[in-house]
């Protein structure tokens, strides 16, 4: 909360359809800088539709997002980039064949030069790179190694450490662990919590409450489109999370379940 | 989440076991410059009948017809980087030579503007085959293939109604012939190097500047290699686009004034064929067929290599026709090369 006590981003009973599919009804949460807003649910649950509202991709038809308090519509992500809302995709993060420095600096190319002469100032693009990696904790061993060589995690950790140096005052994070193994997944992790040590508010996405309670600060839980509520760290334990992202009656059928079969197998 | 295991002690160990040779065989140009270095070696026993390897005239003759090559094969390879063919460059070379020669010889232009009229021809042509590919979102392969016939027909006809027969004669006639034909097309040495080859290590020069060291450079790589994260962050992919095939058409263009300049007059048939020559040049220089990945300084080695071939095969006396063989078997080696390249680079996802 900034001095007038308006959050950084906040979403206000936001609504949307397609066609006559609810996609997502009344949902509202906020986030801070220097806090980790969950954003937590099934397939199907109106993750990634949320995720197209907040980063400017598609328009809200009910509901209203605030940016310092002020209500703002985006019609594109350029203008959700603009108030400073950088979205890290899974799939669209980086060009595999191109070496870290190049994708670091992809679109926001340094230069310098003489005159009509500019140049791609390279190595400064290295040294940042090498020193903005670090900063972040990420051991790169090369600045030219191709990105395609990298693991998943790492090249999820690369393109946020990109997002914060390019200034991003809010960081949407679109299932970065989900394609990675335990290991990997804890070092994106980790990163996480360092945009957020840098003051960074970050909105993550995932369908895993494992991966999402030791770095929240607040739980969003969505079903169906429906958000089944907003919880305070301090509100809610592991299992409780565990219970209310599988459906609570769902899964204790599925543990019935489950037991059944054991017993017969046993 | 409880961790049973423990982690390996360094996630990296498989990574450091690379050498520096294996580190050097990533780069997309070492396969073309060892290759063209081995053909090289290779017609110094062929072509033993000849001095082939100490004789200066013959590396004229071999560099002439590198540079044919070379010239356009830099933007063809920059152009397919950035994801994309045109089959248009080889004809382009004869609409533009004809169009140089129609300008001068019937509607009494000097050298000089007529030049300058063919490469915004050139440039023109590129912008159609560009803005049609970006907006239509068509295969390149299709949209400049048909650009390719087109200009076929457009200078075979043009040609025979405008002169009878198939080519535009006396072009040296023009004004200002004789200035434009030594900054163009004269020898440079006593031992008769083109002023062609200048040409084509200058345009490799900056086409490998341009990749490397410029930020346009980057936009082709990232245009190539994954258009929709480019857009993501910002980079101009159709403009990029649009770029190269300018750049393709109007080197194209300035090929065929040379030509025209050289050779004094221009066959209607002049370029068909060249467009796949081009093409070999890069995939042996180590560019992808699907883009983002290449080398400018490669494409050079590529084009030297099918130049001595050309000229090679005269000097061993084989059969001419063998250098059909042994391009499309130095094109298949290439490919097979850059596969492994590319499997090389996107392990370990």
């Amino acid at each position: 909360m900034n001095e007038n006590g308006a959050h950084l981003l906040e979403a206000d009973a936001i609504s949307k359809y397609y066609g006559n599919i609810v996609a997502l009804k009344d949902i509202t949460t906020h986030v801070d800088g220097g806090e980790v807003t969950c954003i937590l649910g099934d397939n199907g649950a109106g993750k990634s539709s949320f995720i197209k509202i907040l980063s400017g991709a598609h328009q809200p038809d009910e509901g209203r997002l605030r940016v310092d308090g002020e209500e703002v519509v985006f019609q594109s992500p350029r203008d959700a980039r603009a108030k400073g809302i950088a979205t890290v995709y899974q799939d669209l993060a980086m060009v595999p064949l191109m070496s870290i420095w190049r994708n670091f600096f992809l679109g926001a190319e340094p230069r310098k030069g003489y005159g009509p002469f500019h140049w791609f100032d390279s190595a400064t693009a290295k040294r940042i790179v090498r020193r903005e990696l670090s900063e972040m904790g990420i051991d790169i061993r090369d600045p030219d190694q191709a990105v395609g060589t990298l693991s998943g995690g790492e090249r999820q950790s690369v393109a946020i450490a990109r997002a914060v140096y390019f200034g991003a005052r809010v960081l949407i994070l679109d299932e970065p662990t989900s394609a990675l193994g335990v290991k990997q997944a804890g070092v994106v992790l980790k990163y996480i919590l360092q945009a957020r040590d840098r003051g960074v508010a970050v909105i993550f996405i995932t369908h895993n409450p494992h991966h999402a309670y030791p770095v929240g600060d607040r739980f969003v839980i969505l079903n169906r489109g429906q958000s089944l509520g907003t919880f305070e760290k301090s509100e809610i334990d592991r299992q409780e999370l565990v219970r209310l992202m599988a459906g609570g009656r769902e899964l204790a059928e599925l543990e019935h379940e489950l037991e059944a079969i054991q017993a017969e197998v046993s | 989440m409880a961790e049973t295991a423990a982690p390996p002690a360094h996630p990296d160990e498989r990574l450091v076991r690379v050498g520096p040779l294996a580190r050097l065989l990533t780069r997309p140009d070492i396969g073309a410059f060892v290759g063209a270095l081995g053909v090289y070696l290779a017609f110094g026993y062929f072509a033993r009948g000849v001095d082939w390897l100490g004789d200066p005239g013959i590396a004229a003759n071999w560099t002439d017809q590198a540079a044919q090559y070379g010239i356009v094969a830099v933007p063809v390879a920059l152009l397919m980087i950035g994801g994309e063919f045109d089959l248009s460059a080889g004809v382009m070379i004869g609409s533009s030579g004809l169009l140089l020669g129609y300008l001068t010889t019937h509607a009494d232009m000097n050298i000089w503007p007529a030049i300058l009229l063919v490469l915004l021809f050139g440039l023109a042509i590129g912008f159609i085959n560009g803005y049609t590919v970006v907006r239509t979102k068509l295969p390149s392969f299709i949209v400049t293939l048909a650009t390719f016939f087109v200009l076929q027909g457009v200078n075979a006809a043009g040609t025979l109604k405008l002169t009878g027969q198939t080519a535009i004669q006396n072009i040296d006639s023009a004004s200002g012939f004789d200035s434009a034909r030594r900054f163009f097309a004269s020898d440079v040495t006593t031992y008769g190097f083109k002023v062609k080859v200048i040409w084509w290590i200058g345009i490799t020069i900056v086409g490998a500047w341009l990749l490397a060291k410029s930020r346009f450079g980057n936009w082709i790589y990232s245009a190539g290699g994954e258009p929709n994260s480019a857009r993501n962050v910002g980079v101009p992919v159709a403009r990029t686009k649009i770029t190269l095939f300018m750049m393709t058409s109007g080197i194209a263009a300035l090929m065929g004034i040379i030509e025209a300049l050289e050779l004094r007059s221009m066959q209607s048939k002049e370029g068909i064929g060249l467009e796949f020559i081009f093409i070999i040049c890069a995939v042996v220089g180590g560019c992808l067929l699907t883009g983002g990945f290449g080398s400018v300084i490669g494409t050079f080695f590529g084009a030297a290599m099918l130049g001595m071939v050309q000229l090679g095969i005269v000097d061993a006396q084989w059969d001419s026709n063998w250098t059909y063989t042994f391009q499309g078997a130095i094109l298949f080696a290439a490919v097979l090369l850059n596969t492994a390249i590319r499997a090389r680079m996107r392990r370990a996802r």
